[in-house]
């Protein structure tokens, strides 16, 4: 008898802690997600609450849409670099500070001021894209008063009555954005591998040093190898933020939502706010969020699969 | 420079070096270890002044004059009256600054509980369908907002919560359940049962050992995914740029910090008062120094520990 009472409580309770946390990830969430499918076959304008099927009209569309097709390429470009370039930094710089201070007999250590490092390195991590927006608007200005402008001017590299349009030309500002993300990611990535190098055992680089192992060896035959679940993680979760964009494109570039100069910076996700908002294109706009899903996952699995190898124990 | 300083483990090490060889060695490692110090500092040196420098330089952006920042980059500002905080200020800066504040004191909070009470549910109850629960929880993470953007602008706007901060809130803890519910998941899953049995057998109820046992003790994690809420809904534009725009002419402006300097940029692009936009991103960037310079430990594991869970 109490026995059933028991259990019966028990799913009262279970059901009373799970009721409003998936109420509301059903209703934000799950629910928006899988009207995004059902909207992409549809030529609704997101005004009007009618509207038709139109089937695969807005994905064969998609495949003309050179503004589109344009913005995935960036997006691939972004895809390959922003991971690449920003693992490459964050290891060469882990490595400098938690191995490279290391000298003959006394073991290996970091850097002296390693902490202070990690400290500055760290810390555009929680500066908002906003402010990076901002703050980069600001470094790449198109006349003297720009950081960079007026560096360059000042060292006698660029003429001050034709200062670069960092941002205004189409060759330079896919790399400008580019950049930033490096910037703001670097960081971040310097104390993950960080924390990864950490947690190897010292003796296995004692053990590398008294077989005469350089620097550049310890760190490819020892180090790398170790690292390689977080260097894993890393390039996914970059992979993601190179698919996205939005935000940095959409208030550092010319047009509406950004993209410009002539659509040289568009990314997938701008084309979409401005399908959906400006262009009332609804039904549209939700064809490229699909897009962007399967493309996505693609990545993930992608990244997952090449990257994979056998797991080191230690 | 202080690298060329022996650190003390170093010259005990040179010491104590034995014989002929060895010492030899050892002083041929010392100077090939300094000689790769300096290399160090210097490009770690490099990459320290490219994020301090930019940050310092429009600190000091928000003292000089507009036609100042116009002239030259490399200037020193010239007066250091504070007339540009203060007109940011009445640009909207600290109602943006409230806004953002407002929502967060609910929806880090909500986000938190509802998110560790599904966890817990899901890590210590088996019961029928729980897997299958937990990875519906899960794959939201996966997802893109951006791919949920249209339909969502158009389920808040059904319930009439548009530009409203509960609107917002509920948002936000809805997108932070799934990180949340992943990480403390595992965090639960750790926690002896031991402690539970006992609380069980003292006659506590469910809901008594979860706030009064299971809460307390998975404080390390709790900590680890708020910081990674707090900075995440913090630093957040997509979402309220969609859902928080005053949808007629009567309608409050409610814009949150991030959307208001991207807005006050915009304006900036054509008034042309630069120092005003300059001692905008400053005032919402001096509160992030201290609270990071204050816990940047903390910050550097928990988003740490929250990323590669």
């Amino acid at each position: 008898m109490s026995q059933v009472a028991t259990s019966r409580r028990r799913v009262g309770f279970i059901a009373g802690f799970l009721v409003l946390p998936l109420a509301l990830y059903l209703t934000f969430v799950i629910w928006p997600y899988v009207q995004t499918f059902g909207y992409s076959f549809t030529n609704w304008s997101g005004q009007s609450p009618t509207f038709g099927f139109v089937g695969l009209d807005n994905y064969t569309a998609l495949m003309k849409d050179e503004v589109f097709l344009g913005a995935l390429w960036h997006n691939l470009l972004l895809l390959l670099f922003v991971p690449a370039l920003t693992i490459l930094l964050a290891l060469f710089f882990a490595f400098m500070v938690n191995v490279g201070g290391r000298s003959g007999a006394g073991g290996v250590r970091g850097v002296r001021g390693s902490a202070f490092y990690k400290i500055v390195y760290f810390f555009p991590q929680v500066l908002s894209l906003a402010i990076l927006a901002v703050l980069f608007g600001a470094v790449y200005r198109s006349d003297e008063g720009g950081l960079l402008n007026g560096f360059l001017i000042r060292l006698g590299l660029v003429d001050p009555a034709h200062p670069v349009e960092w941002l205004n030309e189409p060759d330079l500002v896919l790399w400008c954005l580019l950049l930033v993300v490096v910037w703001h990611g670097v960081g971040f990535y310097l104390v993950l591998f960080s924390a990864a190098m950490q947690s190897i055992p010292k003796d296995i680089y004692e053990a590398a040093l008294l077989d005469g192992a350089g620097r550049a060896q310890t760190f490819v035959k020892v180090t790398l190898p170790l690292l390689w679940d977080s260097v894993q993680t890393s390039a996914v979760y970059l992979g993601i933020a190179a698919m996205d964009m939005f935000v940095l494109v959409s208030t550092m570039t010319s047009g509406q939502f950004g993209g410009g100069p002539d659509h040289h910076s568009e990314v997938m996700a701008t084309v979409l706010m401005r399908n959906f908002l400006y262009f009332g294109k609804s039904g549209y706009a939700c064809a490229m969020g699909v897009v962007m899903l399967v493309l996505t996952m693609i990545l993930s699995l992608v990244t997952l699969r090449a990257t994979r190898r056998e797991r080191i124990e230690f | 420079m202080t690298t060329v300083i022996k650190a003390p483990g170093e010259a005990a090490a040179e010491r104590s070096g034995g014989g002929g060889r060895r010492t030899g060695e050892g002083q041929n490692r010392r100077s090939d270890g300094m000689a790769l110090n300096v290399f160090s500092h210097s490009f770690l040196a490099v990459w320290a002044i490219l994020i301090v420098l930019p940050l310092f330089w429009l600190m000091l952006g928000s003292f000089k004059t507009d036609s100042q920042i116009g002239g030259s980059a490399l200037g020193w500002p010239s007066n250091w009256h504070l007339d540009a905080f203060a007109r940011a200020w009445d640009k909207g800066i600290g109602d943006y600054f409230a806004n953002t504040m407002i929502v967060m004191v609910f929806s880090v909070p909500l986000t938190m509980l509802l998110g560790s009470m599904a966890a817990y549910v899901l890590a210590r109850y088996p019961f029928r369908g729980n897997r299958l629960i937990y990875y519906f929880f899960v794959s939201g993470a996966m997802f893109p907002v951006f791919l949920a953007l249209v339909p969502l602008f158009f389920m808040v706007k059904r319930l009439d919560m548009l530009n409203s901060y509960q609107g917002l809130v509920l948002v936000y803890v809805a997108y932070s359940m799934p990180f949340t519910v992943f990480f403390m998941h595992s965090f639960f899953r750790t926690l002896p049962t031991a402690v539970h049995e006992a609380a069980v057998i003292d006659g506590a109820s469910d809901t008594r050992i979860f706030f009064q046992v299971m809460l307390p003790m998975a404080k390390p994690g709790l900590i680890s995914v708020g910081i990674f809420n707090v900075l995440g809904q913090w630093n957040q534009y997509i979402l309220p740029s969609v859902l928080m725009q005053p949808q007629s002419g009567s309608d409050p402006e409610r814009y949150l910090l991030t959307q208001g300097l991207i807005q006050l940029q915009q304006q900036m692009g054509y008034e042309t008062d630069l120092p005003v936009l300059f001692a905008g991103v400053t005032i919402a960037i001096i509160p992030m120094v201290v609270v990071y310079l204050s816990f940047q430990r903390q910050i550097q594991a928990g988003l740490t520990s929250a990323t590669l869970k």
